[in-house]
């Protein structure tokens, strides 16, 4: 019998720096596998956020740029404006995403820029060293909050994906989970629907994945996976918040 | 093609569609909007990008991807808004990718004003971003010569894969002048298969490239900046553009000067010759390369007495004409930094004040 798991093309041999119980390494072999079932890798160009996976570039086998924190979307837009042939994908963190980068990130979704981002929220800044991010849960101990998020002080965590439904612009905007299997085959599928739009010209395309991170959270990865489950995912349902055909008024136009 | 009367914003703009650079973002601001307003109809015309970014903040990462992907790439802004630009600059520079800014300077600090200013010298020059880096800096004295300065400044961003900045003052932007537009440019940054991000499988070596300005290990960053560094100075070598103006004569007082303040200074050293009184003048027209030989050559001169800096800033080209007089002879600084242009009147009596 033949070897049936295998590497993705799309996927670099480098061992990544990313800490054990981190769920980055399976995010970047799901982008990897559609971008190898889609066959776009000769002309796919990611842009890697400030975080942890501002190394990202090096677990990738394709052209890659690198952006200032939050930046992201404004490069992507910079590309797919000047080469729309081009595939063009942003991986942030939720620190770099919804704080620094919230301006980008809503702006380029508003004008229906048509390149998918891959939104990793694990409620914590990760490179940095455990500071509270936007979507720090209420009470969540971080390096910033030593006695948990206060809500009175600074507000509730912020719900991405429901923020830019809001939005009337259409758009592809989808949040799922990295933590278990079964969250896993969603969570591929809806990248890949993402870049499918994207290959389409058709929208902007985002999906949310509801991630981990034990060495900030202060948990073992087996009780991480448990508290992302408990007490992120209630807070950050899983699910297709919008779609083109929705926004599009259910007609099916291209 | 003859001379057209154009105001110098629109201009520029279409300076910078004959330079062949078809990709347009930019956010309003004045003095320059009319940039942006005039090519928002005209890119489309030829098949161009023009995009109204959200802040000056994302129209630089705009540039900076468009940039890193091998497009030719431009955007205008006035001070406030560039100084909202100099983080991208700085990534730019770091990652080596060629763009071209404009700066058409408004009065600072702060919201400061909306006339003209070249208050701005210290941000095109020294840096204004973070880190070790340097802009080509051209600073244009007419609307013909910021409409010369756009096409050229083009291919020396791709020769050196680096950001060149065109530092034009208010009046700059918004005069009218006669202008004749020089032949179109065609060509594509040549070498952009070896760095730039435009699809593996667009390039002969199917080999992927990286647009990075992050060295996490010392010796590697120290090496990327020695690589800029050599560009620098490589600029120093090859890069410097000045005027000389009256420099053959006796002069007793040398001005450095640059922008429209340069042209005011060329009707007062005018009026000046007229009632007996030589003045020297060097006009740089590259900031960072600055004429550092002409500045001492000139104020070594036997005859030159004192070296005076006028500009619309508070004093600040004044550092480097001091730095390249190199004590030859005492240096002054003029200007003024409200939105008011001096009038040759008040250079004729600061020239005769420095005399006296």
């Amino acid at each position: 019998m033949g070897k049936t798991f295998k590497r993705p093309e799309a996927l670099s041999e480098m061992d990544s720096h990313y800490c054990p119980g981190c769920t980055h390494g399976v995010a970047h072999r799901l982008v990897a596998e559609v971008i190898d079932e889609l066959g776009i890798r000769g002309r796919t160009v990611g842009i890697a956020p400030v975080g942890c996976a501002v190394l990202a570039y090096n677990y990738f086998t394709f052209d890659f740029q690198e952006a200032a924190h939050g930046r992201a979307p404004a490069m992507a837009t910079g590309i797919k404006r000047v080469r729309p042939d081009l595939v063009v994908f942003t991986y942030q963190g939720d620190g770099d995403l919804a704080s620094i980068g919230m301006g980008e990130i809503i702006h380029a979704a508003n004008r229906g820029e048509k390149f998918t981002t891959i939104f990793i929220n694990n409620a914590v800044y990760g490179m940095t060293g455990g500071q509270m991010a936007p979507t720090t849960m209420p009470g969540q101990r971080t390096t910033t909050s030593p006695f948990g998020r206060d809500v009175k002080d600074v507000g509730m965590p912020i719900k991405v994906s429901e923020l830019l439904s809001a939005l009337i612009t259409p758009a592809f905007i989808v949040r799922q989970s990295v933590i278990k299997p079964k969250y896993i085959v969603k969570a591929k599928k809806a990248i890949k629907t993402a870049f499918e739009y994207q290959l389409e010209r058709r929208c902007f395309s985002f999906v949310e994945l509801v991630s981990t991170c034990p060495t900030n959270w202060g948990l073992t990865p087996v009780e991480a996976v448990k508290w992302a489950e408990e007490t992120l995912i209630p807070y950050y349902p899983l699910g297709e918040f919008k779609t083109p055909e929705q926004a599009e008024g259910g007609s099916d136009a291209k | 093609m003859g001379k057209i009367l154009m105001k110098g914003n629109e201009a520029i703009g279409e300076a910078g569609i004959r330079a062949g650079c078809l990709n347009y973002f930019a956010y309003p601001i004045t003095p320059q909007s009319e940039v942006a307003e005039y090519l928002s109809h005209r890119m489309p015309e030829v098949g161009g990008v023009f995009l109204q970014g959200e802040s000056e903040v994302a129209v630089g990462y705009m540039i900076f991807g468009a940039a890193a992907c091998g497009a030719r790439v431009f955007t205008t802004s006035s001070s406030p808004g560039v100084s909202l630009m100099c983080e991208a600059i700085s990534y730019i520079a770091g990652a080596q990718c060629p763009a071209v800014f404009v700066n058409i300077m408004r009065g600072g600090p702060g919201l400061g004003g909306i006339l003209p200013s070249q208050a701005d010298y210290f941000q095109a020059t020294k840096g204004g971003g973070h880190g070790d880096y340097r802009m080509l800096v051209m600073a244009p004295a007419s609307v013909q010569e910021a409409v010369e300065m756009v096409m050229t400044a083009f291919p020396l961003a791709e020769k050196y894969r680096n950001p060149v900045m065109i530092l034009g003052d208010g009046l700059i932007g918004q005069m009218m002048e006669p202008v004749e537009f020089p032949e179109h440019l065609k060509s594509e940054p040549s070498n952009k298969d070896e760095w730039a991000t435009n699809g593996m499988e667009t390039r002969k070596s199917k080999k992927r490239n990286l647009v990075k300005s992050l060295f996490l290990d010392p010796v590697k960053l120290n090496e990327n900046n020695l690589i800029l560094k050599e560009k620098y100075e490589r600029m120093k070598r090859e890069e410097v553009r000045y005027e000389p103006y009256n420099t053959d004569s006796d002069y007793r007082i040398l001005i450095v000067s640059y922008g429209t303040m340069s042209r005011v200074c060329k009707t007062a050293i005018d009026n000046l010759k007229a009632e007996g009184i030589d003045v020297g003048m060097i006009r740089p027209q590259t900031l960072f390369p600055f004429p550092e030989d002409a500045v001492f050559q000139a104020a070594s001169k036997k005859s030159c007495r004192m070296a005076l800096s006028i500009e619309m800033s508070m004093g600040q080209m004044v550092e480097d004409v001091e730095r390249c007089v190199h004590g030859r002879c005492p240096v002054k600084w003029y200007g003024k930094c409200g939105g008011e242009v001096p009038t040759p009147e008040e250079i004729m009596d600061v020239v005769k004040s420095c005399l006296s």
